[in-house]
């Protein structure tokens, strides 16, 4: 026993180094697998609050973008009020389940294979963990850590993100994937290969999932080609939204989660 | 003493919030972000505590994994070469580090230059290796390790000679 004391203390730094290094590794190794982060992530008050004074100056320079942002989009919506007679109604079921929450993106990255977003929106506005995060073009990602007043988001540029899609000519639904690489460009797999598509296509979210409602768009199809095997598609779809440049978004509540969670718990 | 003690808590939290609020938003070419926060563990007085010194790079690297969400990579980088440091000095400046009068501010250029590009080159490639956690992409990890150490070692270069307080 002394002489495993007298080691130790030998080699006090050496046993430090082990055990704060262990630490650290087990925390990266943790970070890797889905939803297991739990205190070291960017939706506490600290990082949050400081990410938000820091966001109170740079929000300046992005003004003048983000009102062309919000004109496009306003000229949109009036556009689909003015046509409203030739435009086919909305879903009413859509109007009722899903709420939408204007957000600003505090944090944002892209240049690593796991990026998240952080929000400024948390539990104090009904945002919970599922929840969509969309722009005015596209998605974004999905919520997947809240604190009181923040909420950190999977971006869709996550190579852990799995978000189920569908093709708007024919219907064929698949998994958004992403392999780490360039911030425009998503992968969209497990589509049928007897399927056929072209180039130009465009992406949209299928609703089966609880998350996100049907007929948001994703992207348009820049390339393709068949897996090893010869029966699914690999399929590059050009993001509509610009990833690398988000500051105004929406986030998606789904109000019926709740009741649909327990239907599939039944099936189970 | 006190003196070194408050230079080193403003370095530390300046540092942090250098890397979160601005260096980790530059993406230069896409995806290159500089990690300046190494200076800490760079610049840190050499006649130390050593296990207060890998006690507090752990805590550097933690905080700025908090900011980025990157899990422990960046505190596993910090503590490591916090770690081998003393080995680096004795390479790069020979026997004045024996007697622990190294100065950062007196030494010579071409010596700091070595010093920092072996330890910003190892803390980025453990950086990396943790970060892409894919053992086919090494080449990758080399290339991001490659461009990112350039980049870093600039700005450490720059910002080392810009508050040092050389008295001569």
């Amino acid at each position: 026993m002394q002489q495993l004391f007298n080691f130790f203390i030998k080699n006090k730094t050496f046993v430090l180094f082990l055990l704060l290094f262990s630490c650290a590794l087990s925390l990266t190794i943790q970070s890797h697998e889905y939803h297991r982060s739990k205190f070291i992530h960017s939706s506490n008050q600290i990082t949050g609050s400081i990410y938000g004074t820091f966001y109170g100056i740079t929000q300046y320079f992005n003004l003048k973008k983000e009102n062309n942002l919000l004109l496009e989009e306003n000229s949109q919506l009036k556009r689909l009020v003015f046509n409203q007679e030739k435009f086919v109604k909305p879903d009413t079921v859509l109007q009722n389940t899903f709420e939408l929450f204007p957000s600003l993106v505090y944090k944002n990255s892209f240049a690593l294979p796991n990026n998240y977003l952080t929000l400024n929106k948390g539990l104090n506005d009904r945002i919970k963990e599922d929840d969509g995060v969309i722009t005015s073009k596209g998605i974004v990602g999905i919520i997947d850590k809240t604190s009181s007043n923040y909420s950190r988001v999977i971006s869709i540029l996550n190579t852990k993100s799995r978000v189920n899609v569908k093709l708007k000519k024919t219907s064929h639904f698949g998994v958004l994937t992403w392999d780490g690489k360039s911030p425009e460009i998503t992968q969209l797999k497990d589509v049928q290969g007897m399927v056929k598509i072209a180039v130009g296509d465009t992406v949209i979210t299928s609703g089966y999932s609880s998350t996100f409602p049907p007929n948001i768009p994703v992207g348009s199809i820049q390339s393709f080609r068949l897996n090893d095997t010869e029966d699914l598609y690999i399929i590059d779809v050009k993001l509509f939204n610009d990833m690398t440049n988000l500051e105004h978004v929406y986030i998606i509540k789904n109000t019926d989660i709740n009741e649909l969670r327990a239907l599939n718990i039944s099936d189970e | 003493m006190n003196n070194i003690v408050f230079i080193n808590v403003v370095r530390f939290l300046g540092l942090v919030l250098l890397q979160v609020v601005v260096c980790s938003h530059i993406n230069f070419l896409g995806y290159l972000n500089p990690y300046v926060y190494v200076l800490f563990v760079l610049l840190y007085p050499v006649s130390n505590n050593r296990l207060l010194f890998i006690f507090l790079s752990f805590l550097l690297g933690l905080s700025v994994d908090m900011f980025l969400d990157s899990g422990g990579t960046h505190a596993a980088a910090s503590v490591a070469i916090a770690y081998i440091r003393p080995l680096c000095l004795k390479f790069s400046f020979g026997s004045v580090y024996e007697y622990h009068a190294v100065k950062f501010s007196n030494t010579d250029f071409s010596k700091r230059l070595v010093y920092f590009l072996i330890l910003i080159f190892i803390h980025h490639f453990i950086l990396f290796s943790l970060v892409i956690f894919d053992q086919n992409e090494l080449l990758l990890i080399f290339k991001q390790t490659f461009y990112s150490s350039i980049f870093t070692l600039l700005l450490c270069l720059l910002l080392s000679s810009l508050f040092s307080s050389k008295k001569t």
